[in-house]
């Protein structure tokens, strides 16, 4: 039988195997809902411009920051209808992948 | 014709004498490579410089060096008056086990082994050579990537070379060596080659380096942790063979280069046959409980010639395992699920890995012997949104196309698409044997009686008991390899000890295998 300090449990299909695990596997992210009033640079770079201010009101599709990466001035788009509640990053900054740049509270009505 | 006085003859062996000396004179200045100063800073590294690495690998007094006199003619940022010694990449023929190979090493002393235009080219006359000849290539990288004044000549070597690796892909094995840096485009090499080598603390590769990581994002990471050996070894799955020393790579080459053909019209060498080491005994080692793990190596270890046995990205996507090793002298390929590892599922990675693999047995002609036990694709939302469909589909797509012999032994679980994909009879698997211990069903016993006696559990007095009885009775009537077996998805259900025979019989009544495929450009795997 083997034993050993790195064995664990596994469940599949509601059987529980002992084994051991990868550390792909110990590192997964777990899932969570997107929230679509957060907006999230997807890219890494420099704020250059923001169009808003907060308690504006944006539509889906309007430019709200202009974003500097890899050689080129990326519109990131509202995506949603809505007032805009908190913008979280300043004119200048450097930002990294996935940081909270604005939320904005969607309208009730809104189909996003 | 009148013979040459006895002055003349001697006037001419002094020409010939002194143009010898200068000859030697000159190889001399270019085995120098970038001066004794930048030769004691690569030794320094702990690095052996180019020409010491390539006579350590290769058979003794067998390395012939050629283009050791090949110049830049960049005349741009004052390049006109830089001399640079071989142009920093030193390439030439020589053996190994007696046999043919080409090879060149980057020389870092050289200005920092950086590509130009001539640098890619002496690379590319020693691979078209290679191809040629029909023989192994083999890269010992070091360079600290494109010579920037020499602009978009440089970018064009580097073309040329990917061009090339893409052309001899499944033609001859060609392998590559990380001994130093491989960044920017540089690494695509590499990574279109069949192997990649790498040395803890000495291989660094990535795209992008940690100085413009740091300026454009803002993250701080050393070099080793962005892109040294360990990570290509265990994270990326962009290494093969993870050593500790230069010394421990070389090693693993040679073993390696003993195991696979020359080209993809040869057969790999025969060796003299050996037992299999007696510590492994193949009716020991798994247990019949499927939940149980063992480590799936031992099985392959009872069944090779002692010491034979070679894991390919053995730290990379554990789960499965892959790896060469001989059968009474014959090299035979072996792709089996790894219980000790994440149960030895299915998943992304482990997809990718083995499909890669298969596709270069096929290419090059090593019998597959694929042994099953797995209870499936690994669930999760993880898996699924990191493209467990297109990745999982490589392995079905290999097995499929392949038409190399192809057997399986299924040693115990073998469930639902796992069980198609492990090279199962549906893909036109030519052998498929079954343990008595094995469970060839839609899936595991829990699961399917959950769903097929659903109604009866929920309705028992005694859910739990009730839930138990029909796990029972699904294990009894389904969890078996008769089922299979009498469709004749299973050619033979065989005792374990009956595993080798069973499988060199096989290997030897499929050598004269001749299967066609239909005619087309080529098929689109998912990549």
């Amino acid at each position: 039988m083997m034993m050993d300090e790195e064995m664990k449990t596994l469940e599949i299909d509601g059987a529980i195997y002992k084994t051991r695990l990868t550390p792909q596997y110990e590192k997964r992210k777990e899932w969570i809902e997107i929230d679509p009033g957060k907006v999230y640079a997807y890219i890494p770079g420099t704020i250059i411009d923001i169009k808003v201010k907060e308690g504006d009101k944006v539509k889906k599709g309007d430019v709200i920051i202009l974003l500097e990466a890899m050689k080129m001035r990326n519109k990131v788009m509202s995506p949603t209808n809505g007032t805009i509640k908190m913008i979280n990053v300043a004119l200048n900054q450097v930002v990294a992948k996935n940081v909270l740049l604005i939320e904005i509270q969607q309208d009730s009505f809104s189909v996003s | 014709m009148s013979l040459p006085d006895s002055k003349n003859n001697a006037l001419t062996t002094m020409s010939l004498k002194r143009k010898t000396l200068e000859l030697l004179k000159k190889r001399e200045q270019v085995i120098l490579g970038g001066g004794e100063k930048a030769m004691q800073k690569q030794a320094a590294l702990g690095k052996m410089n180019a020409r010491e690495r390539i006579l350590a690998l290769l058979d003794k007094d067998t390395f012939h060096e050629y283009d050791m006199f090949i110049e830049h003619d960049a005349r741009d940022f004052g390049m006109d008056k830089k001399s640079m010694p071989g142009d920093g990449v030193v390439t030439g023929t020589g053996k190994i086990m007696g046999k043919p190979i080409c090879i060149y090493a980057q020389d870092f002393t050289v200005a920092g082994g950086s590509l130009g235009l001539m640098h890619a080219r002496k690379i590319t006359k020693i691979m078209d050579h290679a191809m040629k000849m029909r023989v192994p290539i083999i890269g010992i990288n070091d360079s600290g990537g494109a010579r920037v004044q020499e602009g978009v000549n440089s970018l064009a070597g580097y073309g040329e070379i990917f061009y090339r690796n893409t052309m001899a892909s499944g033609v001859i094995p060609q392998i590559s060596v990380i001994l130093g840096p491989c960044a920017g485009g540089a690494v695509y090499s590499p990574a279109l080659t069949d192997f990649v080598f790498v040395v803890n603390n000495i291989s660094k590769m990535f795209i992008t380096g940690p100085e413009v990581i740091k300026t454009v994002l803002g993250e701080e990471i050393s070099m080793e942790e962005l892109g040294g050996a360990k990570v290509h070894s265990v994270i990326t799955g962009n290494a093969h063979f993870y050593a500790e020393s230069e010394l421990e790579s070389f090693a693993q080459i040679k073993k390696l280069v003993s195991l696979i053909p020359w080209n993809n019209s040869r057969k790999a060498l025969a060796f003299p046959p050996k037992n299999p080491n007696k510590e492994y005994k193949i009716e020991n080692i798994v247990p019949s409980d499927p939940k149980e793990p063992y480590d799936v190596r031992d099985v392959i270890k009872s069944l090779v010639d002692e010491d034979s046995f070679l894991e390919v990205q053995e730290l990379w996507a554990a789960n499965i395992v892959v790896g060469f090793g001989r059968m009474n002298g014959d090299t035979v390929a072996f792709v089996a699920n790894q219980p000790l590892v994440l149960a030895g599922v299915l998943d992304v990675d482990s997809s990718d890995k083995a499909g890669r693999f298969i596709r270069y047995c096929d290419a090059f002609n090593i019998p597959i012997v694929t042994l099953v036990d797995l209870p499936g694709y690994l669930p999760g939302v993880d898996q699924e949104h990191a493209g467990v469909i297109r990745h999982g589909a490589k392995i079905l797509y290999a097995y499929s196309e392949a038409t190399v012999p192809k057997i399986s032994v299924i040693l115990r679980k073998a469930y639902g698409g796992g069980y198609i994909a492990m090279n199962s009879r549906h893909l036109n698997a030519d052998f498929v044997f079954a343990w008595p211990t094995a469970e060839i069903a839609v899936m595991g016993p829990e699961g399917a009686a959950n769903i097929i006696f659903r109604k009866e559990i929920m309705e028992a007095a005694d859910p739990v008991a009730m839930r138990e009885e029909k796990i029972q009775e699904y294990k009894e009537k389904f969890a078996n390899p008769y089922v299979a077996a009498a469709k004749g998805y299973v050619d033979s259900v065989i005792e374990p000890k009956e595993t080798k025979k069973f499988i060199m019989h096989a290997i030897e009544v499929s050598s004269n295998k001749t299967e066609f495929r239909p005619a087309k450009k080529h098929g689109i795997p998912p990549f």
